[in-house]
């Protein structure tokens, strides 16, 4: 990425100032706006969910179980499990990013249903409301899972506001998926053929596929939870005859397939990324594009290996388990293609792409740790210690947020027509990647040595690695908090960005910054191929 | 009319085409979600049936069949006055339109009055689950499954006819206001595949849950 050549003026007229007051933004049906009423929101959930992983982690740095009670501790991690996971690594890419880059991706002046867009971020606020009044009622302490009978029968915590509040941010995730998808096949701009689509786009139609399809189970399940608890139905219980591994069956459908739902946008953004900052087409574009679809298809097909100790025929625990192995291919091709793409590429190191190598090379190592799970042998060994947990973080932490970071940076010129401070932004992400392996990585050994998740105490022998992961935890948070504070910055004393400050190629770079609230002058036509990086020089002017 | 047609014209299409098909599109995607919502029901339901497929008929026995004959037979009817609703909206007849979604919320609910009814006298007999449920001795354990599942699934379904009178309700406003056209008649066409998605799974419960015990006993 050349150095920021391409800045100007701040238009006119674009939609941040076109209306002003809190009704402009809590009545708005402009895409752009209600991004960024979902960046608001993950935002905060971001920092409540976090503010349970700085307790955690204090509780960890001791042996003893001395600053929280084990009830409170089961607490903790369960409410920072349930904000992470469904207030912010679900909707953070799609519904911030995802939502202000596809109509204007594809040359759209907005969304299939703008209405339907706006009732989904209340949705999703009014299912955060529940979760927090579960929170300041005195927490859920099932773990984010909900595993029944404990669930139904044993807790006494706030099992069924919660349960409600992730019921009603599923269907937030359910409309916006499907608001996507209409979008995508019917609201094309003339010439915007489907493999002339950015790669984010289709990571993005993967996601919502999976959204579309895979929420409403959860939905489904967590609904029988609460009316098990509610009326004393048995539906998963042994009293009756009902099966606690069926719950599971449930859970997993759709939560296996979610971790790809928080994972595949974020490869579409690196696909971005790796583009614009190498100045090259993506290395085998349809590979990329359909191995996002391979992963949301194959992703349904490998829930299994979350109950390789949980009461499984080993006939199924072995199809489950070579199933596993089977999404790595289309995962791999993934890096792969990235790779290859910075291969004699004219490889930049500005914030976003420091993301993406953080991206690249902590997804390898979630990816390649997720292999030792699905070998049924090394699974029973690991399953419910902190290897697992180190596993997941390097996929979610490592990836998702690596990826929503790197597109927030990318594309936060865009969205705010100011350009941030890029020496604060590459040392927040030094920071960041430092103090998350810092975090993560000992957590490996410790599940490896036999270290069980969800414990507040723990034998003395494990203090050195655990005070390693909790002194890397803090030097994560600083650096988290460093980006808040220069993007809220930037906003008003950033220097104005123009239409094109990357150089970059794809229909958003070629409308002002920030955009009109119809995104366009007038509707484009597209006549060129996708990451048409050679022939760039004159991009802005190509508009017919 | 053409001037009316660009009033129904939301600002972010191109055409009324372009919005009559993303306005079908988005309701098949939907009911690909409802598909997967219940979906998840009948899974469970597959599961417990072949596990206790005694208790399940014995369970069965006890709901009453003429009842969900009967509502099988007036959706059915539901659905044949839906099609005519939105064939009358696509020919401009808004006279036989309004007639027509008034008798699909008439059928709607007579068939939520039956299932009250049969709601009714469930819970007179002590076939509700957690609520003094009494059963024969060899199949009290595993018939509580089979009505929890009767009473959700039914359930759910109801809340789905209750949310389509509603759409209907708002549909027989906009028809009698005017605001359907042989131009623009999405709103009718929409709610219409709502409507025949709710009865489908209905066509499903029906057998599921009333007519199990005919064969195995």
């Amino acid at each position: 990425m050349p150095s920021m050549p391409h800045t100007g003026a701040m238009p006119a007229h674009h939609y941040l100032n076109d209306g002003y007051g809190i009704r402009s933004w809590l009545f708005t049906r402009d895409h752009k706006r209600i991004a960024l009423l979902y960046l608001a929101g993950v935002t905060f959930f971001f920092f409540v969910g976090g503010a349970f992983a700085v307790l955690i982690r204090l509780e960890l740095a001791t042996p003893a179980g001395d600053l929280v009670s084990d009830e409170t501790y089961n607490k903790l991690f369960t409410m920072h499990g349930v904000m992470m996971v469904f207030f912010f690594l679900i909707p953070a890419i799609p519904a911030v990013l995802g939502n202000f880059l596809v109509p204007i991706m594809i040359g759209a002046k907005d969304l299939a249903f703008p209405k339907l867009n706006l009732a989904s971020w209340y949705i999703y606020i009014i299912g955060g409301l529940f979760t927090l009044y579960a929170l300041v009622n005195g927490g859920v302490d099932t773990g984010w899972t909900f595993y029944t009978p404990f669930s139904t029968v044993s807790s006494t915590t706030n099992v069924i506001p919660t349960a409600l509040g992730i019921f009603i941010t599923g269907f937030s995730s359910i409309l916006t998926g499907l608001n996507f998808i209409v979008t995508m096949h019917k609201m094309r701009a003339p010439g915007m053929t489907w493999f002339r689509m950015p790669l984010f786009l289709w990571s993005t139609y993967a996601t919502s596929l999976i959204n579309v399809l895979g929420t409403p189970v959860i939905a489904i399940t967590i609904a029988l939870v609460a009316v098990e608890r509610i009326f004393h139905f048995g539906f998963f219980d042994p009293r009756v005859g009902g099966d606690p591994v069926l719950f599971q069956h449930l859970f997993w459908f759709y939560s296996h397939p979610a971790v790809y739902i928080m994972v595949l946008p974020a490869m579409g953004v690196v696909s971005e990324l790796v583009a614009a900052g190498c100045r090259k087409e993506v290395f085998g574009y349809k590979f990329v594009a359909f191995a996002s679809l391979a992963i949301a298809i194959l992703g349904f097909l490998v829930w299994g290996h979350h109950m390789f100790v949980a009461g499984e025929s080993v006939y199924s625990a072995l199809i489950f388990s070579i199933l596993s192995f089977l999404v790595a291919i289309p995962s791999a091709v993934k890096v792969f293609n990235w790779t290859a793409t910075m291969y004699k590429g004219s490889v930049s190191f500005q914030t976003p792409m420091l993301y993406a190598y953080g991206f690249i090379g902590l997804f390898t190592i979630g990816g390649l740790t997720g292999l030792f799970l699905a070998s049924i042998a090394v699974d029973v060994h690991v399953t419910d210690t902190y290897f697992i947990v180190a596993h997941f973080h390097y996929i979610m932490v490592g990836g998702t947020i690596m990826g929503y970071l790197g597109g927030l940076h990318f594309w936060w010129p865009k969205i705010s027509g100011r350009l941030y401070n890029e020496t604060l932004a590459k040392l927040s992400a030094g920071i960041i990647f430092i103090g998350f392996n810092l975090t993560f990585f000992p957590q490996f050994v410790l599940g490896y040595l036999g270290m069980p998740r969800r414990y507040h105490a723990y034998p003395p022998d494990f203090q050195v690695l655990n005070v390693l992961s909790s002194a890397g935890a803090s030097i994560l948070g600083v650096g988290y908090l460093i980006p808040m504070i220069y993007l809220m910055w930037s906003l008003r004393y950033g220097r104005a960005a123009g239409r094109n400050p990357w150089g970059a190629v794809g229909l958003e770079w070629t409308t002002p910054s920030p955009p009109p609230t119809e995104n366009f002058e007038q509707t484009p036509t597209v006549t060129w191929e996708p990451y048409d990086y050679p022939s760039i020089a004159d991009a802005e002017h190509r508009l017919v | 009319m053409s001037s009316h047609a660009h009033g129904a014209l939301a600002h972010q299409f191109d055409d009324l085409d372009q919005q009559r098909e993303v306005a079908s599109l988005g309701m098949w995607i939907f009911l690909a979600t409802e598909v997967l919502f219940f979906g998840g029901l009948f899974l469970v339901y597959s599961v417990y049936r072949s596990w206790y497929p005694q208790a399940f008929a014995a369970a069965s026995h006890e709901l009453i069949v003429w009842a969900g004959t009967l509502n099988t037979v007036v959706l059915i009817t539901s659905s044949l006055t839906v099609v005519l609703a939105v064939h009358a909206a696509q020919s401009g007849r808004r006279r036989t339109l309004v007639v027509m979604l008034l008798a699909t919320i008439v059928l709607g609910c007579v068939f939520l009055g039956v299932k009250a009814f049969e709601y009714r006298s469930e819970y007179l007999e002590h076939h509700v689950p957690g609520m003094g449920f009494q059963f024969e001795p060899d199949y009290f354990l595993h018939a509580q499954i089979f009505f929890s599942l009767y009473f959700i699934m039914t359930g759910l379904h109801a809340v789905h006819m209750i949310i389509g009178l509603a759409i209907m309700s708002v549909m027989v406003w906009m028809s009698s206001r005017g605001d359907i056209t042989p131009e623009y008649y999405n709103p009718i066409e929409v709610s219409g595949l709502y409507w025949h998605f709710v009865d489908i799974v209905w066509i499903f419960l029906f057998p599921l849950l009333y007519l199990i015990g005919r064969h195995v006993h």
